[in-house]
């Protein structure tokens, strides 16, 4: 398969291809149309059924070219691969650069893969003004996968934000009741921290610039390149703490952390299904990903300060703990599925910064996990939703006996979230607890309560849904899941089984980039230290 | 290598001057074709077609110039990119309300084909402007942007609004310039000369930098282009007239003559007075806070959309600031930039407010709700235009790398401008209130049961609309392309390399 892939220059052009592909199946769709007789304005705000077929068939398309990364990507080698880079804006030292490294392939593969269920998924969910919802769903996935991808920070910075606008749309035209709060909401936290984050890549590049010999002139021109800043941009201790801060807030917000996670529940709810199933499967991800590629590598000095360590893991904690118990009592489901993604993802920053091998490579497979896992169940809710038209708890009980299939799913899935062993959830977080308690016990010990309170609110709402007695009239007549939601669901669930039962090619691709990751930043934090030793000894 | 040129022989001082001679003289000859036949519709529409015509040849002049020419190191007018910069982006903005101005006229059933000839003689001031390297050719540019611009102001005649935002142009531009010449008048009384170059070197010859007859001018002359630029705290006149005039005259106004005056501020400053650095830096800091804080905030309060934008300009005024505030070439390549950017978006979203217009009314934000259900490509091109003016990547274009160039130029000062960094992205985060606000109410609230049917858009409008459009996206992917003349234009430019930056000097920082 590898040299195969390689005999057509595979590594070459895929990754530009697969942000390309995306931006032209929704040009397509837009302007390919021509085929509503009421006019061109028809187009956007039409119901037609064709842009629907059509995005899933460029999803597929994307999907199974990225499947390709799998073997082309070799775990043995470290650095980037698959690397692709072109002078973007030469003046400013702008590059084209993208490349992945084990961390980044996972992500590519799993935008992919939740992308094409997302389009598939919203089929009967979203009929009116198709063309336009899916035209967006494209950009999206255009500017996911190139943050992703990219190895320019300023490349990067335009990714992030580029996300930002069709995800807007998508929670304020299709969402629920409280849609236009929701979405503004949503964009400003957003936008408030990667402004923030702006100002501090201008910083670096401008720390990195060198004299190049431009249109007929000598000019000091910066450089975002990553592996150049990485390589030679030395900022003292003060200003590290600073940048930290500013791209700690830009990624805080999406993962999110504690006190930033109150835009999540709004943006969650009263998204459409496939809008929370991105949100939660891969934008999320993004946060934590921007973690481990930028803000702690590039300021390990300050992100292992002792005092910045442990209120970040704090926050964590409290981010775990609060989000399960939340869960517990909520009575929207969708609102309580939410509140337990902060509780999931505060456990990946629990990982990260614990900083061991292990409690890493944990962060990276509940990164993985959760996608699957609360993209399922975001999934079944909106179908549950298309059928009653309601979120609630209460209004359901004993549904099991009439939609046994629906029930099946929900409980396995909801199994695989709370994680039991066997299927994906619990891999990853018993590394990262496992990789915690060892340099910060009495956080991992703390964090390890919330795996009983987990089971407590998901089992307890599942039981309340599915077989309680089934005492209300409306709910005897709900339809179980037809054909092409179960073809929804099949690859989700087959997801979770395998990553529950062998991950080992999943953490084989991604182990050297979680060692180097440690190794990088451990190494980089000790030679930040010692030129502050030194110069603290020169000042004497 | 291009020769170096001698404006103190005759011949070569008005081969410098060809553009500027090219286009007088045609507002001259149209103001009597103008004239010449009775008021109809097609006078008006004749005269307007002949206008753009003559300033697509300026600007093929223009640009002749630009690549022919060489450089001059001395007289009254410059010869370098900067000139030839600021005159592309002064005449595409006069092209561009030349076109809407043609189909708003029919609109408003006004056959008066002078309004065009106004828009020349006022954009034939600007190029003055941008050229002027002597204090008494930048008050000629201002007046005869001036006079024109308070005649295009009142220009509607059966409107109310329309006459008192005139009048109060008037006493306020009036008002203005008159700190403006009283400045002039400090200015020289303290160096002896009105050329800008010669006052540097005067200044730092004769060791006048803590005159205080030069600083009192410095700060006379700051209160009036604080004036005309319409920054915090002499800004309130803006919000009236240009809520008054209509709405191509208003774009005009907000983009085009802001322009023209921001030109040649950077230049009286950067040119005259860089041994001054340390004495109106922080006057201009604080004049930009003031600006970007307040302009922003009002604009949060606007639903009228014109009055919106105008908050809108004022808040880029202040953005534009900073650029100025940090000293550099870089700078005023950043400002030119961000001038071209701001052009651009400005003059498609007041398309797209033409477009919306009914009589005398103001269009406010209710009238923009659910105009993509029925305008679809109308509420996503002032979706573009909002977000290029708050300066979003990508879907924003070039609004995004013009607030970028001016944040870099900031940043890589001689002495970074860290608290102006911090204020531009902070309130750019509140101009989102305003921006995605429109937005939101095109995307996501109901088309009113009685709003009123959105008339088709006439062709020049749509060509504005779409061409503005098309060189935001483009240039948001490519800034190269005329970031390439932007950079390169400044080193030749009379603001010089070395001493146009702070200088290093600890007496201007010491004091």
């Amino acid at each position: 398969m590898r040299e195969f892939l390689l005999s057509v220059a595979y590594d070459r052009w895929i990754l530009p291809a697969l942000l390309v592909l995306p931006l032209l199946g929704a040009a397509v769709i837009l302007f390919g149309g021509g085929t509503s007789a009421d006019g061109d304005d028809e187009v956007l705000t039409g119901a037609s059924r064709r842009p629907s077929r059509l995005a899933t068939a460029v999803f597929g398309l994307e999907f199974v070219l990225s499947l390709g990364l799998w073997w082309a990507f070799d775990p043995a080698v470290s650095g980037w691969q698959q690397r692709v880079d072109v002078a973007w804006i030469p003046s400013w030292g702008v590059r084209f650069t993208l490349g992945l490294d084990g961390i980044a392939l996972m992500m590519v593969l799993l935008t992919t893969f939740i992308m094409l269920l997302a389009a598939y998924g919203s089929w009967t969910s979203v009929r009116e003004k198709t063309a336009s919802y899916y035209a967006l769903l494209l950009v999206l996935t255009t500017g996911m996968l190139g943050v992703f991808m990219s190895l320019d920070l300023f490349l990067f910075y335009a990714m992030w934000e580029i996300m930002l606008v069709p995800m807007y749309f998508i929670i304020g035209i299709w969402g629920g009741q409280r849609r236009i709060y929701a979405s503004l909401k949503f964009f400003i936290y957003t936008m408030i921290g990667s402004l923030l984050m702006l100002v501090g890549i201008v910083y670096l590049g401008l720390q990195a610039s060198h004299d190049v010999v431009l249109h007929g002139f000598h000019q000091t021109v910066p450089d975002f390149s990553y592996d150049t800043i990485m390589a030679t941009v030395h900022v003292t201790p003060h200003a590290a703490l600073w940048l930290f801060g500013a791209f700690f807030l830009a990624f805080a917000v999406k993962v999110p952390m504690f006190p930033f996670h109150t835009w999540l529940p709004d943006a969650h709810v009263e998204a459409p299904t496939a809008g929370s199933v991105v949100l939660a499967s891969i934008m999320l991800k993004l946060g934590t990903f921007g973690f481990l590629r930028l803000a702690v590598p590039l300021f390990p000095g300050a992100a292992l300060d002792p005092r910045v360590r442990t209120a970040v893991l704090t926050l964590a904690v409290i981010g775990i703990v609060y989000g399960a118990l939340v869960s517990l009592v909520q009575p929207d489901f969708k609102k309580l599925v939410a509140y337990s993604s902060v509780s999931h993802l505060g456990f990946v920053m629990l990982g990260i910064f614990a900083l061991t091998v292990q409690s890493v490579q944990g962060a990276l497979m509940v990164m993985i996990n959760h996608g699957l896992s609360t993209g399922a169940l975001f999934f079944l809710i909106g179908m549950l939703y298309e059928r009653r038209h309601t979120r609630l708890i209460a209004d359901y009980g004993g549904i099991a006996r009439v939609v046994p299939m629906f029930a099946a799913m929900l409980t396995f899935v909801s199994l695989s979230s709370i994680g039991l062993p066997g299927t994906n959830g619990f891999i990853g977080e018993f590394l990262v607890l496992l990789g915690a308690f060892r340099t910060y016990p009495i956080f991992a010990v703390i964090a390890t309560t919330t795996v009983i309170t987990a089971a407590a609110y998901l089992l307890w709402a599942i039981q309340r849904i599915l077989f309680n007695p089934l005492d209300k009239p409306v709910n005897e007549h709900v339809p179980d899941l037809n054909r092409r939601e179960l073809l929804l669901m099949a690859p989700l669930l087959a997801g979770i089984i395998w990553l529950g039962v062998y991950p080992a090619p999943v953490l084989r691709r991604m182990q050297p980039a979680a060692e180097h990751f440690v190794r990088a930043v451990e190494s980089r934090a000790a030679m930040a230290s010692a030129t502050v030793d030194a110069a603290d000894r020169g000042a004497r | 290598m291009r020769p170096v040129f001698d404006l103190a022989i005759p011949s070569q001082l008005s081969a410098a001057l060809i553009p500027d001679l090219i286009l007088i003289g045609g507002a001259m000859i149209l103001l009597l074709v103008a004239v010449w036949r009775r008021e109809s519709r097609e006078h008006q529409r004749f005269v307007g077609y002949l206008s753009i015509g003559l300033c697509t040849i300026t600007l093929a002049a223009v640009w002749i110039m630009m690549n022919r020419l060489g450089s001059a190191t001395d007289g009254p007018i410059a010869v370098d990119n900067f000139r030839w910069m600021a005159d592309i982006v002064i005449l595409i903005g006069t092209i561009g309300a030349l076109a809407l101005g043609i189909d708003d006229n029919d609109r408003a059933l006004t056959t008066t084909a002078e309004t065009h000839v106004l828009i020349l003689l006022a954009s034939s001031g600007m190029m003055l402007l941008a050229g002027a390297r002597d204090l008494m050719i930048v008050f000629l540019g201002i007046e005869l942007m001036s006079v024109a611009s308070y005649a295009l102001a009142g220009i509607n005649r059966r409107s109310e609004r329309s006459a008192e935002g005139a009048l109060k142009y008037f006493l306020l531009g009036a008002f203005s310039t008159a700190f403006l010449l009283y400045g002039i008048a400090l200015i020289y009384g303290a160096t002896g000369s009105t050329g800008l170059h010669q006052i540097r070197v005067r200044v730092i010859e004769q060791g006048l930098s803590a005159s205080p007859l030069l600083l009192s001018g410095i700060g006379l002359l700051l209160v009036g282009f604080g004036f005309k630029v319409s920054s915090v705290p002499f800004h309130m006149w803006a919000p009236d007239v240009y809520d008054g005039a209509p709405n191509p005259v208003t774009a005009y106004f907000a983009a085009v003559v802001k322009a023209a005056v921001f030109v040649a501020f950077l230049r009286v400053w950067l040119e005259a007075l860089p041994s001054e650095y340390g004495a109106w830096h922080r006057a201009i800091t604080g004049l930009a806070i003031a600006t970007m804080v307040v302009g922003n905030a009002i604009g949060l309060m606007q639903r009228n959309m014109k009055r919106l934008l105008a908050y809108s300009s004022i808040a880029h005024a202040g953005f534009i600031m900073v650029a100025i505030a940090a000293g550099t070439m870089q700078g005023a390549s950043a400002m030119l930039f961000y001038l071209l950017a701001y052009t651009l978006a400005t003059f498609g979203a007041f398309a797209v407010i033409i477009v919306l217009s009914r009589g005398d009314a103001p269009v406010t934000t209710d009238d923009l709700s659910g105009l993509w259900r029925v305008r679809p490509w109308l509420a996503v091109a002032m979706t573009v235009f909002m977000l290029a003016l708050m300066g979003f990547p990508i879907a924003g274009g070039v609004g995004f790398f013009a607030k970028w160039y001016v944040l870099k130029a900031a940043l890589q000062a001689p002495i970074p401008q860290y608290t102006l960094s911090v204020v531009l992205v902070l309130t750019t985060v509140i101009s989102a209130g305003y921006y995605l606000y429109v937005v939101m109410v095109m995307f996501m609230r109901p088309r009113a049961a009685d709003a009123p049917i959105v008339p088709p858009t006439q062709s020049l409008t749509r060509t504005v609309m779409v061409a503005c459009a098309a060189l935001i996206l483009l240039l948001g992917v490519a800034p190269d392309l005329v970031l390439r003349y932007a950079s390169v234009g400044v080193p030749t430019v009379g603001v010089p390399r070395a001493p146009a930056g702070p200088p290093p000097t600890h007496t201007a920082l010491a004091r």
